[in-house]
């Protein structure tokens, strides 16, 4: 938990967004404290996935701001926002979305090798996340030989491993059984709550919002959390 | 789950002092509800009453607690049925929530707020769930992912329900 001069590490305020006709978000708000595990709630359509995506820097929300750190990302360049990306923000999407040529290793290693690490430091440290996660033995198989379960940590170790400030999660169970989904979810806020990081974490589960520390409900473009109810 | 079941199925491992059984029942069974002593011994009076099990001895010294029960040929036969019957499944028909959210829409109350508000509570119930889960054992995570499922299927009718409700406020108030 942070002190009390602390602030929230990532705010949306006040975010909307339309595609065309369809407006998406309508006046969504969100803040998420560093070591927090915030889920992000609500039915299909009501523009939980925009709000990942507008407050990882990936959409552009089209009034409203979003701070990292005391940063309104909409001050930052494409490179920047591209370098934050990378670097501070790691992200698990409901199918890995593992590149099909690599192995799972250099997988892992990829956002490390892009960022300028050393191939052999890359590696290193691709594996030791493999470990954490309990697939160290499928580091040298494609993703494509390997079960949806082991995809999804190999895919978690990905984004853990440049160990973000803020980790986005979209559905991460959506495709696994409930076993497997528990394993990841138990790995996930594990690792990211060890590590200090803030974990957006959106879903339409119950079960998995049980591993969040609270959660923010969207509906029809807005947002409304249970401090706002309680 | 029935006591008298339970003390039945543990007596089938061997004779049994009351309290030990309690504390087995406890141990196994009785999650946040330890059983009482009183219960305890009525269970075993009406057991041995009904010839399901018998005293296996009384220890040197001991007042009545210091009984030794034991299953009965008729007391494992009452186990088998038990077990080979299938519980009878919840209707789960009567729910205050449901009269809530009606009660809300006839009187002109949000409606809404009743959902989001029982949807905080129930999750707040999954956390402290799924943490007892991470920490426990086998045992634990099943009892618990039981509880887990209920809940979650509770979650998705307010889900549900919400999505609904225009259409439940103009069928109520018709």
């Amino acid at each position: 938990m942070t002190g009390p001069a602390a602030r929230p590490l990532l705010v949306g305020t006040d975010l909307h967004k339309a595609f065309g006709a369809t407006t998406a978000l309508e006046g969504a708000t969100f803040a998420v404290d560093p070591g927090e595990v915030v889920a992000i709630m609500g039915p299909s359509g009501s523009g939980k996935s925009t709000l990942l995506h507008c407050l990882a820097g990936i959409v552009r929300p089209d009034r409203g701001t979003v701070r990292f750190d005391g940063r309104d990302l909409a001050t930052l360049t494409d490179a920047e926002r591209g370098a934050l990306r990378r670097s501070a923000f790691g992200f698990v999407f409901q199918f890995g979305q593992l590149v099909p040529e690599l192995s799972c290793a250099e997988n892992v290693a990829l956002p490390l090798r892009l960022d300028g690490v050393p191939r052999r430091e890359a590696d290193a440290r691709a594996i030791a996340w493999l470990e954490r996660l309990e697939v160290a033995d499928v580091a040298r198989q494609t993703p494509g030989r390997v079960s949806g379960g082991q995809g999804q940590r190999v895919a978690v170790a990905r984004a853990l491993v440049t160990t973000p400030r803020v980790v986005f999660a979209d559905e991460p169970t959506g495709a696994l059984d409930s076993l497997n989904g528990e394993r990841v979810m138990d790995l996930l806020a594990g690792a990211a709550r060890e590590s200090g990081a803030a974990v957006v974490l959106v879903t339409h589960e119950a079960r998995v919002a049980g591993w969040s520390d609270r959660e923010v409900v969207v509906r029809d473009g807005r947002t409304r959390t249970t401090e706002l109810l309680a | 789950m029935q006591i008298s079941k339970a003390f039945l199925g543990l007596l089938e491992s061997g004779p049994s002092h009351g309290y030990d059984l309690k504390r087995a029942y406890d141990e196994r069974f009785g999650q946040d509800r330890p059983l009482a002593y009183g219960q305890v011994y009525a269970t075993l009076q009406r057991l041995l009453k009904h010839g399901l099990v018998e005293l296996d001895g009384i220890e040197p010294g001991g007042g009545p607690e210091r009984k030794r029960y034991a299953i009965t040929d008729a007391g494992v036969a009452d186990v088998d049925l038990w077990l080979a019957q299938p519980e009878r499944p919840e209707q789960y028909l009567q729910t205050t929530l449901y009269g809530k959210v009606v009660l809300a829409l006839l009187t002109g109350r949000p409606a809404a707020d009743i959902l989001d508000t029982q949807r905080a509570a129930h999750l707040d119930a999954m956390r402290e769930l799924t943490r007892r889960k991470r920490d426990g054992d086998l045992a634990d995570q099943l009892v618990c992912d039981h509880a887990l499922f209920h809940l979650e299927a509770d979650l998705r009718w307010l889900e549900l329900t919400a999505a609904r409700l225009d259409g439940l406020r103009a069928q109520v108030t018709s």
